[in-house]
């Protein structure tokens, strides 16, 4: 690594913040703010689905920087790893056949 | 039901779910130290930031030496989801002090808010029963996250170098993911988002993920604004 000690703990700092002030935006302003508006609500219930496929497909699909479909262990072992997550919904059972088929891969 | 009653009934309906994010917070803690930062830096970014998914994706971005203003901001995209839980909970806490409420904030977590929220629909009416059970779910959480991240940060550093720990991480994610793709506006969020993120890999300042974040966001709300406009449309 790479980034500066000062960048690491300036970013832990400014997210920590942030990310509190997000925590305690409607516990502490209810009575001031009232309700969410509903476009806010469905937007924010949005998140979690467009952050976590952002995070992962790039992860799979380009693990080196560049889209790779050919040669790609992180492909085959993430298209099994889906296939679990999809099923079981279980954290441990999909990390498990992700790392197991990306080392089986990497033998091959 | 006393404050002690409350307190225990939250931490037993948290146990299942600190199995779960065990192996999540391992991860987080081992990460950290593969991406190079120091065991200190591990641990302040789990207390201080305390929100699993921000920390993974912030690691990340720091091991690709992205700038802080990218870091931060992806961060907070991550994290507006905590917006919905505060606004959601705020009204059955609204009697708890203030200050009380402010120290409730920071042990805020997509668990804890669950947890809570559909013990209070199932007819936990009192304020001082709401508070302590919370608080019985919350604290746990924070206390398990922790010591996994510490763990996972200890342990990370001894495991073998075959070992693609680095991969660990999306895997996370799409765990996650599974259970977040509900009905079709969210399913075109996720596949907006994953698409506009792969495309956007070679953006600068590694802006990708947060360019695929916010069109996903865009694309979902837009669908499902879209969808209940037409429910309600006479046919």
């Amino acid at each position: 690594m790479t980034a500066s000690t000062a960048v690491v703990w300036s970013a832990v700092l400014l997210a920590g913040v942030g990310t509190y002030l997000l925590r305690a935006s409607f516990l502490l302003l209810f009575e001031r703010l009232g309700e969410v508006p509903p476009a806010v609500e469905t937007a924010l219930e949005m998140v979690p689905a467009a952050v976590l496929a952002a995070l992962v497909v790039p992860a799979i699909l380009a693990p080196d920087g560049a889209i790779a479909l050919v040669g790609n262990d992180r492909l085959f072992a993430g298209v099994a790893a889906t296939a679990v997550a999809w099923y079981t919904e279980n954290i441990v059972a999909t990390i498990l056949v992700g790392l197991v088929g990306v080392v089986l891969l990497g033998l091959v | 039901m006393s404050r002690a009653d409350a307190l225990r009934a939250g931490g037993r309906a948290s146990a299942p779910v600190i199995v779960g994010i065990v192996p999540f917070g391992l991860v987080a803690g081992a990460a950290a130290i593969a991406a190079g930062l120091s065991l200190l830096q591990a641990v302040g970014l789990s207390v201080v930031v305390f929100a699993g998914a921000s920390q993974l994706a912030m690691i990340d971005l720091l091991a690709r030496e992205a700038s802080l203003v990218v870091v931060v901001g992806t961060a907070l995209v991550i994290n507006a989801r905590l917006v919905m839980y505060s606004a959601s909970i705020a009204p059955d806490l609204l009697e708890v002090k203030l200050r009380v409420r402010a120290l409730l904030a920071y042990v805020l977590t997509d668990q804890a808010y669950a947890l809570s929220v559909t013990r209070y629909r199932e007819g936990l009416k009192e304020t001082d029963q709401r508070l302590w059970f919370y608080v019985g779910t919350a604290v746990p959480l924070w206390v398990a996250w922790q010591i996994a991240t510490i763990a996972g940060a200890v342990v990370g550093a001894q495991l073998p170098s075959w070992l693609p720990l680095g991969f660990a991480v999306p895997l996370v994610f799409l765990a996650l993911l599974a259970p977040a793709v509900q009905d079709r506006p969210s399913a075109a969020a996720a596949i907006a988002g994953g698409a506009i993120a792969t495309l956007g890999i070679g953006l600068p300042y590694n802006l990708g993920l947060l360019a695929g974040a916010v069109v996903g966001i865009a694309v979902g709300t837009g669908l499902a604004l879209n969808e209940r406009t037409s429910a309600e449309a006479p046919a």
